[in-house]
């Protein structure tokens, strides 16, 4: 199953490239229905024809990913068993929400909780929606985040088996949040795990995905994931994404939104696992009158790495969107944040505000955030604010004056910078058990 | 023993000398005013009394209830009862009043081996509190300082005085730029909290807040010495006739207060 298997000339696959490329070019892969595999194809050639990115390319440039192409990577292998226990420190909300476990990038029925869901929404795994035919999967798959986008978004398309699917229909409305938990155990030591998200709703449905990422074994693996998210008119959905991968793993994302008119997404992420994680999150306002919020909070040491990499097409009038995000650095971790604002011609009266802000607890640690607005038409509303800067002295001394000294104080406002962006998850019990994870995080960084 | 006792202080920041050598005896139950130019030191008196880390003291020495003052960190200060009324109080934004009083208050306690008071027994003594300085509760749930006008922030450091109580309160300017009733809150308020085991020294620039606020003793700080001590007779002759004859030197008339 080299690479001579599949039709790519070898003198296209870049060497770096070259255990991940043997890898999608596996046979099963080649298996199910004609799409899907024309779809893995399709991620394949791409995939083999850009290979692993170097700092060259402007849109990787502080994010050295070019390690990855010195591994040599598997499938995943036998998974660990993993019990009831071991995950519920990573759940959210109630017992009674839908939730999906995929372990090792398959989905585990067992340790999953998939009710009936209300209104003839689905929610489970998206092999089983290939499986069944659902119609939904074959329209949208690899139409929103087509693997012509980012290279390993082509790779995670090669790597297609399973992930979650996610279907509501016209007007149906959930009420509670669903749970898509992908877990990583020592059977992935070495593995690319490549999940893939589906998330469409019809016009007028609703709906908040809960999406994190975690480890029960500190190995090294790579998560290379990809999820599509599409909005019919006036839905409504939130995406909450928790990134708390194992030191030594990679984690790349990329997710893709594609909103209809009168549609309302908003995106929570949170970075504080991985040796080195990027995300790319695009939304796609195709419509007048859309409202994408995008929120983001990294909380780094060590020399972690992560990246956040976002893109708003406005290319309709009316349209508003308002991005946050927002990161807390100590020791020698670094941070990039590119957040991209093209405005077309015909996107008249868009109202696009965008902020980056960091607060640095070490001399060595270190941020890049470039805003890169590209606006084509006249009569918009944008604005763009970066800062990088350390804890206010005249703050800290001001809270010394009352009594409150040292890390008490460093830890109540590095808390009143991360709760802003924090406030905005729209799920109270998700934002409670957040402040959680975001308070033992931040005490571990000033540590 | 003098609750607070300054002697020859001699302070600079970034090398340039600001205060060349200040005393200054305050005991439990006094309430001492000092004015002067602006420029004359007594922000940067305050300051160095509170703790700032800017400026550096070079000669002299501060002693508060016998201890070196100089010798803690600002948070051991406020632990031990000092509390500075800042001429410019700082914003936190992101932190609620409530939030920020409550460690404060909690935060003193434990560094005096007390246990802290939980959210509820403290939500009863501030609302005890507010009623020193006319507010209603809405005021704690928002952040510290920040978006509150000048003569908020200035009520707001009252009410952090109110709770906190502390034994030494060096008031600076609280009354700049405050309309008459909420100097005369103000000045109600400093005058609720008094006891006799605690001391107060008011840094102004009015006559005015003195009239509401007794002193025992007015001090003039100028070229960042004090000049002139007197009762509070000498406030009202620097209303009348500035501080122009006790700063230039030769011209300081003999037997004046
Ligand atoms: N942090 C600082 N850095 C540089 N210079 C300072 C600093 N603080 C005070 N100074 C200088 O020290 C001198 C005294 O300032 P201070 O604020 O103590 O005066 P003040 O008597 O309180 O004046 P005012 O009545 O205007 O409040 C001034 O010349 C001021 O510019
Ligand atoms: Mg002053």
């Amino acid at each position: 199953m080299g690479v001579a298997a599949h039709p790519v000339a070898p003198g296209e696959s870049r060497g770096v490239a070259g255990s991940l490329v043997e890898l999608a070019a596996s046979p099963e892969f080649a298996t199910g229905p004609d799409w899907l595999v024309a779809l893995r194809r399709a991620g394949l050639d791409r995939f083999a024809e850009v290979g692993i990115p170097t700092s060259k390319n402007e849109e990787w440039r502080f994010t050295p990913v070019g390690p990855i192409g010195t591994v040599d990577w598997k499938a995943a292998g036998e998974s660990e068993v993993v019990r009831p226990e071991d995950i519920a420190p990573y759940l959210f909300g109630h017992r009674d929400w839908p939730l999906l476990v995929i372990v090792d990038g398959v989905v585990d029925k067992s340790l999953s909780s998939l009710q009936l869901m209300p209104g003839g929404a689905t929610f489970g795994s998206l092999a089983g929606a290939i499986a069944a035919g659902r119609p939904e999967v074959e329209a949208h798959l690899g139409r929103h985040a087509s693997p012509d986008i980012t290279p390993f978004g082509a790779l995670n398309a090669a790597l297609i088996a399973d992930g979650a699917f996610l279907h509501v229909p016209a007007d149906v409305v959930l009420t509670t949040p669903v749970q898509v938990l992908h877990v990583v155990t020592r059977g992935a030591h070495d593995a690319v795990v490549a999940p893939r998200v589906l998330a469409v709703l019809e016009r007028g449905a609703r709906a908040s995905i809960i999406e994190s990422f975690v480890t029960l074994a500190d190995t090294r693996y790579f998560t290379n994931t990809c999820s599509e998210s599409v909005l019919g008119a006036n839905a409504w959905l939130e995406h909450v994404r928790v990134q708390r991968e194992g030191s030594k793993a990679w984690h790349i994302g990329l997710s893709r939104v594609d909103q209809d008119r009168d549609s309302h997404y908003r995106s929570f992420t949170l970075n504080m696992g991985g040796k080195l994680a990027r995300h790319d999150l695009h939304t796609r306002l195709n419509a007048p009158n859309i409202e994408t919020l995008l929120y983001g909070l990294y909380l780094t040491k060590g020399e972690q790495l992560v990246d956040n990499h976002t893109t708003i097409f406005h290319d309709q009038p009316n349209c508003n969107s308002w991005e946050v995000y927002k990161g807390v650095l100590a020791e020698k971790s670094r941070a990039v944040f590119n957040g991209k604002v093209l405005v077309q011609p015909e996107a008249q009266k868009t109202d696009a505000k965008q902020t980056n802000r960091n607060l640095l607890l070490s001399d060595d640690a270190k941020v890049n955030t470039k805003p890169q607005l590209e606006i084509f038409a006249d009569d918009v509303k944008c604005t763009h604010g970066a800062t990088i800067g350390k804890l206010d002295e005249h703050q800290r001394y001001y809270m010394a004056t009352r009594g409150i000294g040292g890390k008490t104080a460093q830890a109540l406002l590095i808390w009143a910078f991360a709760a802003e962006v924090l406030m905005e998850v729209s799920v109270a019990p998700v934002r409670e058990a957040l402040e959680g994870v975001v308070r033992r995080q931040l005490d571990a960084l000033i540590a | 023993m003098s609750l607070l006792q300054v002697t020859n202080l001699h302070a600079s920041v970034d090398e340039k000398p600001i205060l060349n050598g200040v005393s200054l005896t305050v005991n439990a139950g006094e309430v001492h005013a000092i004015m002067g130019p602006n420029g004359s030191g007594k922000s940067t008196l305050a300051q160095v009394i509170a703790g700032h880390p800017a400026y550096e003291v070079t000669a002299g020495s501060v002693t508060f209830d016998g201890k070196d003052l100089l010798d803690m960190e600002a948070e051991e200060r406020a632990w031990a009862g000092v509390f500075l009324a800042f001429q410019y109080p700082v914003e936190i934004p992101g932190v609620t009043n409530a939030y920020f009083l409550r460690t404060a208050y909690n935060e003193i306690r434990k560094a005096r081996g007390l246990d802290e008071l939980d959210p509820i027994d403290f939500y009863d003594l501030l609302e005890e509190k507010l009623k020193v300085v006319a507010w209603g509760p809405e005021v704690m749930e928002r952040a510290v300082n920040f978006g509150f006008s000048g003569g908020e922030k200035k009520r707001n450091e009252i009410l952090q005085m109110a709770v906190l109580e502390p034994r030494l309160a060096v008031l600076d300017e609280t009354d700049s730029g405050l309309d008459i009733d909420a100097l005369r809150i103000v000045a109600d308020g400093v005058n609720a909290l008094k006891r006799p085991d605690s001391a107060t020294v008011l840094v102004t620039h009015y006559q005015r807040l003195l009239d509401y606020i007794i002193p025992d003793v007015v001090h003039v700080l100028a070229g960042g010495k004090i000049v002139r001590s007197g009762d509070r007779s000498l406030a009202l002759e620097l209303e009348k006739r500035g501080y122009e004859w006790l700063t230039s030197g030769a011209a300081v008339p003999a037997g004046v207060s």
